[in-house]
């Protein structure tokens, strides 16, 4: 029964989630409403209950898995990827790099002054 | 069995969830141990090979993606309520968030506006389709947030999510060779940068190569880049002219 219940409370997150996006016409999707909720919910109850847990920490386990239909997808795209492939190519590079870059200068200014590492290299 | 008993399994196989559902779990299960095989390889991740090898068994059954998608969807359907789960490592690690507030939010608010800034404006530049260029913009936020952003602010939904894993790909290639370079040596800067730039994927090598504490920090920063994400992108490509 637990993880049913736990089931029925992320789907109903996520249920109150897309109702929210859609009679607001907000550009969130759904799903991250969903999760705003149950943020939310979960820290005014204060803790996590276990039917919740085993549900949605197996859900993130496997989401590598969740991800391959849509991947699937590239099917469709071919003629639009083999088009603009380097232009694709050299966006994802770039930007992931300039990405990484500006993140970590940025914690480590802020960061790594007031609060020095206390872990080591594990 | 002969050559027409073997056709109308075929036939029925084809029209029916089953095959392709079937086909889904056992690619990623092949797909994972060529990545064990081949020593834990960002370049073949088992998502990346997973995909590859069912484009190719599309391809060679001459099967289209709708009829594909009718089987895969069931596991497609799980991205909604794995999202919303992405609350409970958020609410887990409440304690660091209140505890590095401030660096967290500079942090995440100039991360995230880096990577959609840098990601449109390098595709515009380039001359890349408006299509192209709203599907790469969401490219770091985790896969179930980036197709919810694409699909609303108009890019190609599915075209996003292989732009995603790529993103993921790269980010674990280039991240640790930035670290180095630039002598960033704590573990939850080195984790909270790759969650934020390479989402899940980022995560995953944090947990592998990096540590625990930058695993953490990575799932932290993968959540709140896509949450604030998913609220800030929108207008972002509208002020871009879109």
């Amino acid at each position: 029964m637990a993880l049913i219940i736990g089931m029925s409370i992320l789907l109903g997150c996520q249920f109150l989630g897309e109702i929210i996006s859609r009679a607001l016409a907000l550009p969130v999707p759904g799903p991250v409403l969903g999760m705003l909720i149950l943020l939310i919910g979960l820290m005014i109850r204060g803790s996590v209950p276990a039917s919740l847990r085993t549900p949605g920490e197996g859900l993130l386990k496997y989401l590598t898995l969740l991800f391959v239909p849509a991947g699937v997808g590239l099917i469709q795209h071919f003629g639009l990827i083999s088009r603009e492939f380097g232009i694709l190519i050299i966006t994802l590079i770039v930007s992931t790099s300039v990405t990484l870059l500006v993140t970590s200068q940025i914690l480590q200014r802020i960061a790594g002054r007031t609060q020095p590492s206390r872990e080591g290299k594990t | 069995m002969n050559g027409l008993g073997l056709a109308q399994v075929w036939v029925y196989l084809s029209a029916s969830p089953l095959l392709h559902l079937f086909a889904t779990l056992l690619a990623f299960i092949v797909a994972t141990r060529i990545n064990r095989w081949a020593g834990g390889t960002p370049l073949l991740h088992p998502v990346i090979v997973a995909i590859a090898l069912l484009i190719g068994f599309l391809l060679l059954t001459d099967t289209d993606y709708a009829t594909y998608f009718e089987g895969a969807q069931f596991l497609h359907f799980l991205l909604g309520p794995a999202t919303v789960a992405l609350a409970i490592p958020l609410y887990d690690h409440r304690e660091r968030v209140r505890r590095m507030l401030w660096p967290i939010v500079v942090g995440t608010l100039a991360g995230v506006v880096t990577a959609v800034i840098s990601a449109v404006g390098i595709a515009m530049v380039l001359g890349a389709e408006p299509e192209t260029v709203l599907s790469l913009a969401p490219k770091s936020v985790t896969s179930p947030i980036a197709m919810g952003i694409a699909e609303k602010i108009g890019g190609i939904p599915s075209l996003t999510a292989g732009l995603v894993l790529l993103t993921g790909v790269v980010g674990c290639i280039v991240g640790p060779w930035i670290f180095r370079l630039t002598r960033i040596t704590d573990p939850t800067i080195q984790g909270y940068s790759m969650g934020l730039a390479a989402h899940g994927f980022g995560t995953a090598y944090c947990f592998a190569s990096i540590g625990a504490v930058a695993g953490a920090f990575s799932g932290l920063a993968m959540g709140l880049s896509g949450l604030v994400t998913a609220f800030v992108l929108p207008a972002m490509v509208h002020l871009l002219g879109f």
